[in-house]
């Protein structure tokens, strides 16, 4: 039995016990306190919301806003308040939400994302003949998924890969739960002062890649996007585009061969590669935090009366092991035939990058396992550093042998 | 079978086209959505009518 807790001693984010599995208390809360309040690590309160229909309802009405500029909307990192100052779109409401996302969707659209999957694969490639060559036990985060991630968006916005470790040092201070406030602050500014030398680059050099494509077609003064706009719209691109699929590599990995059934599975008939991404995707949930609203009006909840003005935290790993959704949820299971689940949210704010992450984790996952039939992790799972409090969850590194 | 598609309210997410590839489509200059077959064949059903409760936006209906 996990233990009962109430709003004043509940602190979020909530402890995991397995780390494969939701924090279990999401269970108790999903079935006797649905919508409940938590205390935050930056202080003030939110209510958690844990069952798929209201975590579903919460992303797609109007009554909960993402609007970061909202008085009291709940934060979870400390820095996180001044971003939310000037937030990029993704924390913004229609109509102006809409008014950014539609400079960007043309590019990852389903047909756009198939022309880079052979850009996708020779980089998946080229990576494992590089790991194969070394001697294990071989990071495996530092060494494919980080860097598989990193130069597919990197690609595609036009960021100079050799930087990467520039930014991905200070994107990693941004999303750590360890952060100070003024660690944050300093990430922060170095990365607009990188992305602002990046965009001075592009309007001298325009190339074909996503970033030009921006500063050519919209930066003021012939566009309709403010110089600070374009580079927060950037920053975020790059940020979410290296971090979560990095995330999903190495924690899907791991999670494949814990249940080495469904990896059997998968080399038996590589036909369910999409459904077993779809799988983990529900199964491991990454963005459960980063879902977070503030109620625009009075509203309720599965009985629970919610104020104008008190911050919600839509839980997506709690809504994608709801067995009202998901029966037996703690099963990764092939054949589940799951397509709903919300790993990549849901409403008007749905992940702009889904189809390129899906694309990026078919090409990893069908390649690393054939190229590696072997592979195992070099140390037990249970010790390996998860990203605890992180806004994206995931494994700081992943040691790996064959 | 009737689906209709608003692009004033599509976020081309994708999970029409992705769920049931012969019934929507996106389109190449903007990325909205397009309805390909509104009236699909009666072993596309199923799957389109899936694929309109998958979409994120509210942007497609059926009748």
């Amino acid at each position: 039995m996990s233990q009962t807790t109430t709003p004043e001693s509940r602190s979020f984010p909530l402890p995991r016990q397995c780390p494969f599995a939701p924090p279990p208390e999401y269970g108790r809360l999903r079935a006797e306190e649905p919508v409940s309040k938590a205390r935050l690590p930056t202080g003030g309160t939110a209510w958690l919301v844990t069952r798929y229909e209201d975590v579903r309802t919460v992303l797609s009405s109007a009554v909960f806003s993402a609007d970061g500029t909202r008085p009291g909307f709940p934060t979870l990192l400390p820095g996180q308040a001044q971003v939310l100052q000037r937030p990029p779109f993704i924390r913004m409401d229609p109509p102006q939400h809409s008014f950014y996302r539609r400079m960007l969707i043309q590019e990852f659209t389903l047909k756009r994302i198939k022309t880079m999957r052979p850009g996708i694969q020779a980089t998946v490639n080229r990576l494992l003949d590089d790991l194969l060559a070394r001697t294990p036990p071989v990071d495996l985060v530092e060494a494919f998924a980080l860097p598989v991630s990193s130069l597919v968006i990197c690609q595609l916005l036009g960021v100079p890969y050799d930087d990467h470790e520039f930014f991905q040092s200070r994107s990693k201070v941004g999303v750590s739960g360890e952060s100070t406030a003024e660690q944050f602050a300093a990430a922060l500014g170095e990365l607009r002062a990188y992305m602002d030398g990046l965009i001075t680059r592009k309007q001298q050099e325009p190339g074909d890649e996503l970033l030009s494509k921006l500063v050519t077609e919209h930066l003021e003064p012939a566009g309709e996007l403010r110089r600070d706009e374009l580079l927060m719209m950037c920053l975020m691109l790059l940020n979410a585009g290296h971090e979560t699929t990095a995330n999903m590599i190495s924690l899907g990995t791991v999670a494949l061969l814990e249940h080495p059934d469904q990896l059997a599975a998968l080399r038996e008939n590589p036909e369910l590669l999409p459904d077993i991404i779809e799988e983990l995707l529900r199964y491991l949930s990454i963005a459960d935090l980063v879902t977070t609203r503030i109620a625009a009006e009075d509203t309720e909840l599965s009985g629970t009366r919610i104020r104008a003005g008190e911050g919600v935290i839509a839980l997506l790993a709690a809504a994608d092991w709801d067995p009202a959704a998901f029966p037996e949820p703690e099963r990764l299971d092939v054949h589940r035939g799951n397509r709903h689940h919300v790993a990549f949210g849901y409403g008007v704010h749905q992940c702009l990058g889904q189809n390129l992450a899906r694309a990026e984790l078919e090409v990893v996952f069908s390649t690393l396992f054939r190229r590696i039939p072997t592979l195992r992790v070099a140390v037990p799972v249970d010790e390996l550093p998860y990203k605890h409090g992180n806004l994206a969850y995931g494994i700081h590194e992943l040691p790996v042998t064959w | 079978m009737r689906i209709t598609a608003d692009t004033t309210v599509c976020i081309s997410a994708g999970m029409c086209a992705l769920t049931a590839p012969g019934v929507f489509d996106q389109e190449d200059d903007d990325g909205l959505v397009a309805v390909l077959l509104p009236d699909p064949p009666e072993e596309l059903r199923e799957t389109a009518a899936e694929a309109v409760r998958l979409c994120p936006s509210g942007a497609l209906d059926i009748r």
